[in-house]
């Protein structure tokens, strides 16, 4: 690979191509190509004054550090400029339409990034006294009730702080419960058509995992699912509505079903927004369930995290689950139930999941967001976001195969499969396809039960208008994956990249920068 | 509902399209005795953006908070000044409401930005490489015990007593349901650390050796010995940094020999937040690269030959692995990691340096206008931007008092550690450059009078 310039980009690179004339620059206009920190700073630059340090006499052993660390720094306007430039590469909700299936990718409403910022909850340490935070630990109590009068639970995990880490919660209640009654039991039933966190997860607590078939609707087999139940499943892990986008019916009778049998039932609560204000899952039997903040109450995805994933417990499980959680006083002040009070408080717990008291300027958000929809806004919520998947269902049901089509409505999300494509066309080219028409691609490849899986979620912050366009313009990819056209088999063509090398990547993983003589020495 | 553009003659020509008579159709799947036939019970319905703001007005104005406040709590979340650029930069749209960047073609300023982030955290610990981020200090602490265990096919992790408690903790969840054995200990208010209990403890079972480097309680040591030591025995040595601003005047851990130093990112550009979200880093050998937990960036060409970024590596993770992955984490924390990693561009070395003197230079002053008074002990040698004190009675209702005063005067051990009498006197300050020499000496005026 040959160096980069000074401003970043490869000089050889402004062959023309077939998106316009070369530049000198490699820039297109507004379309800017951006170095990394580390060829454009240097150690000896900062955007940062500081105050001159006391002249004391160093305490740090003999440990003091002297070898150079290799940060580059920038100054200010270089730092904004830097990243200002690094943003406009990305996609975002912002700039359009974000269909990807269970990623529930709904509008953020900027008054939650204000209230998460008022200084009372985003200055505030987790570990001073609780008589000097009892507006913060307010904020975490009432998203507490709300959560839990949302599912019709008994209690709540405050803690989890992504929805993995969540599951990994319901799972080791459920395994401390068993094991408080003496029946520690091993093996976890997972259906095919389940997130890849949910069989991760049961293995990480120690389970043994076995998958549950599903039938030719798209939902769990009860039958199947009864004949697999015994003394040695702990529990199941059931995804509602599930990853197909249909409700499961049987529900309930699931529920039933593994109580007879001695086991718990975890809900895999990625889909709540599908039925939030509608269906309380405690009135399904569940046990427990997390609730991933940053699809149903709408705090913002990052570009990959931070999430939140509170758990929802029933009444046989709430025992056990983690500390520290808030309390409220019936002279309405909160104190908060950590190591010292837990064994008085909340003698079985399974312990501590994470340092503090979990992701706080996510409830700030999401309690913003559920004051602002309401009880009645909430239930708007779930029948806007299932009416736009139906919706899109059946504006595309004749160009794609939607193997599910027949099983009843879709809740939040539409299933189709890659069938009638043309030879060597696939989900990925109608994915990258999109990209040229200016939105994010749908989830591709999953749920892995539908051959070349497209599970398109709208969401409710999405106008009939996008919808129409959105369905205009999949209509017209879609064509073009049948008619085998070979612009799509190389799209995208107009993006910031095109189709990035990910077996190069894979193969010989380059996972920090390198100056280029160590770069090539390295190789 | 104003984040809802649907209108009411939208719903109706969409269910024409769908062919269903009302919504109501489209929940028939729904068992009839679980649908709720209208807005939950005992809940409040919509209310308005001046409304929801007022409500977390008066709630925020309950708490007291760090910037108005003489304020010395750190024991792993410190607080710094976090430049104004950053917070306006991680607000930007386009990285605040992006996915994560599995469409790398669109992607690429997420992607570029933990290219980068990788770098600095790997060159801040004295890794090779770096993934791009965890939950935060504490999980990516137990991810670490779970990669050790993996790479040397053992289950038995040493912990040093200098390590935070409720990392302990976590670590303690965790290993009762995958079989793990943690050998832990209890801190001492003393000037070292248990470092011969670990040397001692290391033998041909040992996974690893988890130390923190600065301690729980402040402390400093070289942990050369007890990498050599891990080292001999084919364990690995881990080290955990809850305060990074403190590798900007101390060595490096990975210049000693740990083999994976993870650490709490919070301090740069996070800010307190009450507790979360935070920023896991977790870096290791590339040699164990392929065992590592998280997500990872790395660096590709694209059809045309330019230079990009993609996460790789992905056949370690749950998506693709499921039951057999490395971890069950499906996320990273990319806005924390962001404005960590812009705050980390602003400062550069020369600023992370200059930053680290003046932290070590006032908590130095602090410590020496504090253990001027009468009864009051400072416990460390050495120490960075927190030390402990041992104070003439009972630390936890002297933290209270001085917060009757207005003055929040670090984390007492009781906190910490309860019921363990030995520690109950102890006192943790942390001095960062947010504190004046102003508030030290409020600070002192105050803990004189509460000692009295």
């Amino acid at each position: 690979m040959s160096t980069i310039n000074q401003s970043g980009w490869k000089p050889e690179m402004g062959s023309a191509g077939e998106t316009g004339p070369a530049t000198y620059t490699g820039n297109k206009a507004l379309m800017l190509e951006e170095a990394l920190i580390f060829e454009i700073g240097t150690t000896g630059t900062t955007g940062v004054d500081l105050a001159d340090a006391p002249k004391v006499t160093p305490r740090l052993g003999n440990l003091a550090r002297h070898r150079d660390i290799g940060l580059p720094g920038l100054s200010e306007p270089e730092t904004v400029r830097h990243y200002t430039r690094l943003s406009r590469q990305n996609y975002a909700i912002d700039l359009g339409f974000f269909p990807l299936g269970s990623c529930t990718m709904k509008h953020n409403p900027r008054l939650n990034e204000k209230v998460a910022r008022m200084e009372g909850f985003a200055d505030v340490h987790p570990l001073q006294p609780v008589e000097t935070v009892q507006g913060a630990l307010a904020v975490i109590n009432e998203l507490a009730v709300w959560l839990i009068k949302l599912t019709g639970m008994h209690g709540v995990a405050m803690t989890p702080k992504a929805g993995a880490h969540g599951e990994l919660c319901g799972i080791l209640a459920i395994k401390a419960a068993l094991e408080a009654r003496g029946d520690p039991r091993s093996v976890i039933l997972v259906p095919e058509s389940a997130h890849g966190t949910n069989p991760a997860t049961a293995a990480f607590a120690g389970y043994a995992v076995e998958n549950i078939p599903a039938t030719s609707e798209g939902r769990v087999d009860l039958a199947a699912l009864k004949a697999r139940l015994g003394p040695d499943v702990a529990g199941v892990m059931i995804t509602n509505p599930n990853t197909c986008g249909l409700f499961e019916r049987d529900m309930k009778a699931i529920s039933d079903a593994v109580h007879a049998a001695g086991g718990y039932v975890y809900c895999d609560g990625a889909n709540f927004n599908a039925i939030v204000g509608r269906v309380r899952p405690g009135d399904l039997g569940i046990d427990a369930m997390h609730i991933n903040l940053h699809k149903t109450f709408s705090t913002p995805h990052g570009g990959g995290g931070p999430g939140s994933g509170p758990v929802v417990l029933s009444e046989a499980l709430s025992p056990f689950g983690p500390i520290p959680f808030t309390e409220r006083h019936a002279d309405g002040r909160y104190t908060l139930v950590e190591e010292e009070t837990a064994s008085a408080r909340h003698p079985h717990s399974f312990g501590r999941m994470t340092a503090f008291h979990g992701q706080m300027g996510m409830f700030t958000r999401a309690l913003s967001y559920i004051m602002s929809h309401g009880a009645d806004g909430l239930r708007q919520v779930a029948e806007d976001a299932v009416l736009n998947a139906n919706y899109i269902l059946r504006s595309l049901e004749d160009v794609l195969d939607a193997p599910f089509a027949h099983s009843g409505p879709c809740m939040h999300e539409a299933l189709f499969s890659d069938n009638g494509l043309a030879d060597g066309f696939s989900t990925l080219d109608i994915a990258k396809g999109l990209i040229d028409e200016g939105y994010h691609p749908m989830t591709v490849y999953f749920p892995l039960v539908v051959h070349g899986a497209m599970l398109i979620e709208p969401t409710e912050t999405e106008s009939k208008v996008t919808l129409d366009q959105f369905i205009g313009a999949m209509r017209s990819v879609v064509q073009r994956a049948k008619a085998g056209d070979p612009m799509l088999k190389s799209a995208p063509h107009h993006a910031p990249r095109r189709r990035l090398d990910e077996t190069q990547a894979a193969r010989k993983p380059a996972l920090v920068w390198r100056e280029p003589e160590q770069a090539v020495a390295a190789e | 509902m104003r984040y809802l553009p649907l209108t009411p003659s939208d719903r109706q020509a969409m269910l024409g399209v769908i062919g269903a008579k009302s919504i109501d159709d489209l929940f028939a799947d729904v068992p009839a005795e679980a649908r709720l036939d209208g807005p939950i019970h005992g809940l409040p319905n919509h209310a308005s953006e001046m409304a929801v703001e007022r409500h977390f007005s008066n709630l925020a104005r309950q708490n007291m908070t760090a910037s108005h406040t003489p304020f010395f709590l750190g024991a792993g979340a410190y607080k710094h000044h976090v430049p104004a650029s950053v917070d306006h930069i991680i607000q930007r749209g386009e990285f605040l409401t992006a996915y994560t960047p599995y469409q790398p073609e669109i992607a690429q300023g997420t992607l570029q930005m933990l290219f980068e982030f990788q770098t600095q955290v790997a060159r801040l610990f004295g890794c090779d490489v770096a993934n791009a981020s965890m939950y935060d200090g504490s999980t990516a602490c137990w991810e670490a015990i779970g990669m050790a265990g993996r790479i040397t096919k053992r289950s038995k992790a040493v912990l040093s007593s200098g390590l935070h408690p409720h990392y302990v903790s976590v670590a303690k969840t965790m290993a009762q349901y995958t079989g793990d054995t943690l050998d832990t200990a209890l801190p001492a208010l003393s000037p070292v650390t248990d470092s011969a209990r670990l040397l001692d403890a290391i033998d041909g079972e040992t996974s690893c050796v988890v130390v923190q480097y600065p301690d729980i309680l402040g402390r400093i040591e070289d942990l050369s010995a007890i990498a050599a030591k891990a080292h001999e025995h084919g364990a690995l040595l881990i080290a955990v940094v809850t305060e990074p601003v403190a590798l900007g005047a101390i060595k490096a851990p990975g210049e000693m020999g740990a083999d994976i130093v993870v650490g709490e990112g919070q301090s740069l550009g996070v800010g307190l937040q009450f507790g979360g979200p935070y920023v896991g880093l977790f870096a290791c050998k590339e040699k164990f690269v392929r065992q590592m937990p998280g997500r990872l960036c790395g660096e590709t060409v694209d059809a045309e030959g330019k230079r990009g970024f993609v996460l790789t590596l992905s056949t370690r993770e749950q998506h693709i692995r499921r039951e057999k992955a490395t971890s069950n984490i499906c996320t990273n924390s990319g806005l924390c990691a962001l404005a960590f990693s812009i705050h980390l561009t602003l400062l550069g070395e020369k600023g992370l340096r200059g930053l680290a003197e003046l932290n070590h230079g006032l908590a130095v002053q602090a410590a020496d206008r504090l253990s001027q008074i009468a009864g009051v002990e400072l416990v460390n040698d050495t120490f960075f931007n927190e030390f402990t004190l041992k104070l003439p009675k009972e630390a936890r209702p002297v933290v209270r008092a001085l917060a009757d005063r207005k003055v929040l005067g670090g984390v007492s051990l009781g906190r910490l550690y309860p019921d363990v009498d030995a520690l109950a006197n102890g006192l943790l300050v942390a001095v960062t450059e947010a504190a004046t020499m102003e508030d030290v000496e409020t600070f002192a005026t105050a803990l004189q009078e509460v000692l009295a």
